[in-house]
């Protein structure tokens, strides 16, 4: 196990800015870390990378403590931080020697390295530049080159292609893609369509929890094949009090309904969406129920729910 | 002993060294050092030499009774950016997380900082060797200002540190560093409003007192005592407020 993370919880002050979250990332998994701004992914990083200590709760980097051996996690891990922080009046070869040497390399290895990263990262042409010169692709080539300079095991990028242009955005998808067949990359990102691109697991993290973690492919099935339906009912007034109360249950007791909505009410017309699990088909069951109940079926539409929409759902406090 | 085994006797200072280098190489990327060295000797020249020939004495005293008033401004200047601007730019990040130690960070920081200074006192070598051939020098005092000078200046940069440790905004931290150095540079001027009992304490904080002892030729334990543990003193607490991230 490349990370085991147990129990983790951090406090600013008294905000909780990580509940108590528990994963683990395998050997040479690209894990996305997935929420909006401020639920939690950055603080979780600066807590793996010794930034910073949980208030409580235990991280393992490939076997180490990180309270216990945190120079032994350090020199394992390559750190990408958020806004991808440089030296602007350095210039790049200067600031990759002088990362490679705080991480201990010397001489030959040193040079070694250095040559490596700067043809690995596409940086040749603008290694003798000052970093402040630089386009915002190039610098995001130079931060990831500096988190790799000691070729450590694990990788962990905090919004690696935040602030990017589109074109930029593949370049450094692909390079993260390519590095990471031979390393455990954690990235974090609150655009879904990243993690499409480059992960091959996905944890989604909202308020500090983790409200989902699975591979793509099963994330894609728990949630591409969850189905929504929306109705629309007649209800003449005095057949029901509340619709709440009187309507809800009737629906949420079907066998595959995971869940109701209510969508409000305009004179005798009452709104509601069903989220049920794939595959199933119910409007039938609906119909049939609708009838029975005495209630007028005005409309009925049945829609798959896409990944934005889970995400949304995911990541959104009611 | 083979050389691994030694290397592991002695503290290992290639960490602080990598920062040294890198921080006194910015301040020459930077147009800070050569500002500084500039001013520094334009300051020292007028004032000194405007003054030396209506004295008619062969002695470097007015100098040394200038840099420190000199040093008020210059030093603040050189450390504001030292912390300040890491944390500003988020690169303390990048350094926290190598597997370094906070207070090899600290001492490289401080020890460039020191290196700039020493290197802006170096050209005032000049009026020593104008004045040995214009009359009969004393040497005593001219070995012990420079010593006492060297060992203000790390007084002043160490609290400047601290200063810069304290905020993220450079001029914040230039003016917190400024009243620092002050205050210690003032604390001994108002002792006719202190109590005569607390007067030997209040002299011994002021850190004029403790250079004008040394500046007269004379190196005590007591002084040095003093700028050293002023000196570690400020730079425990700037590694300390360093650490504050991980309160």
């Amino acid at each position: 196990m490349a990370i085991a993370v147990r129990n983790l919880t951090k406090y600013y002050d008294t905000e909780k800015a990580v509940n108590d979250i528990s994963f683990d990332v395998k050997t040479g998994e690209i894990l996305g870390f997935l929420g909006p701004n401020g639920a939690g992914k950055t603080t979780t990083m600066k807590i793996i990378t010794c930034y910073m200590p949980p208030t409580s709760g235990a991280v393992e980097v490939e076997g180490f403590d990180i309270a216990e051996h945190s120079f032994e996690v350090r020199k394992k891990i390559g750190y990408l931080p958020e806004m991808n922080p440089l030296y602007l009046d350095m210039n790049v070869l200067e600031y990759l020697e002088y990362s490679a040497r705080l991480h201990g390399l010397k001489d030959a290895l040193l040079r070694s390295r250095l040559k490596e990263m700067v043809d690995v990262c596409g940086i040749a042409a603008v290694r003798h530049k000052d970093i402040g010169e630089l386009s915002k692709g190039f610098r995001q080539r130079v931060g990831l080159a500096q988190a790799m300079i000691h070729d450590p095991e694990v990788l962990i990028l905090d919004e690696p292609t935040s602030g990017l242009d589109p074109n930029q955005i593949v370049e450094i998808r692909n390079l993260i893609r390519q590095l990471g067949r031979a390393k455990t990359v954690v990235l974090s990102t609150h655009i879904l369509t990243e993690v499409q691109a480059t992960c091959d697991r996905v944890i989604i993290i909202n308020d500090g929890k983790i409200a989902a973690d699975g591979t793509l492919e099963q994330l894609q099935q728990d949630f591409r094949g969850s189905e929504k339906i929306s109705l629309e009912l007649k209800i003449p007034s005095g057949k029901i009090t509340n619709a709440m109360t009187d309507i809800y249950p009737k629906f949420k007791e079907m066998s595959t309904v995971e869940s109701v909505e209510y969508g409000g009410q305009e004179g005798d017309l009452h709104k509601f969406s069903l989220h049920t699990m794939k595959g199933s088909d119910i409007r039938e069951e609906i119909f049939r129920r609708t009838v029975s109940e005495g209630w007028i079926l005005m409309e009925m539409t049945r829609k798959a729910t896409s990944l934005e929409e889970v995400f949304h759902k995911l990541t959104t406090t009611e | 002993m083979n050389k691994e085994n030694f290397m592991k006797v002695f503290p290992n200072f290639s960490n602080t060294s990598t920062i040294f280098r890198k921080e006194l190489r910015s301040y020459f990327n930077s147009a800070v050092a050569y500002v500084v060295i500039v001013v520094f000797l334009a300051i020292i020249g007028w004032m000194y030499t405007s003054s030396m020939f209506l004295i008619n004495v062969a002695s470097l005293r007015l100098m040394f009774e200038w840099i420190p008033l000199v040093f008020l401004f210059v030093v603040p200047a050189i450390t504001m950016r030292l912390l300040a601007e890491e944390k500003k730019a988020g690169t303390i990040e990048l350094l926290a997380t190598k597997p370094i130690h906070d207070w090899e960070i600290v001492i490289g920081k401080f020890c460039a900082a020191w290196a700039l200074i020493a290197l802006a006192l170096l050209p005032t070598l000049i009026y020593y060797v104008i004045i040995v051939f214009l009359g009969d020098i004393d040497n005593g005092p001219v070995v012990g200002g420079y010593i006492g000078l060297l060992l203000m200046a790390g007084v002043y940069i160490a609290v400047g540190l601290l200063a810069s440790s304290l905020t993220e905004n450079q001029i914040v931290a230039f003016i917190i560093g400024l009243l620092f150095m002050f205050a210690l540079f003032l604390i001994d001027k108002i002792l006719i409003f202190i109590p005569d009992f607390m007067t030997s304490v209040v002299e011994y904080l002021g850190i004029d007192f403790h250079f004008s002892n040394i500046a007269r030729g004379v190196i005590d334990t007591r002084d040095i005592v003093y700028f050293l543990s002023v000196l570690g003193f400020s730079l425990y607490l700037s590694v300390v407020s360093l650490e504050r991230r991980k309160w």
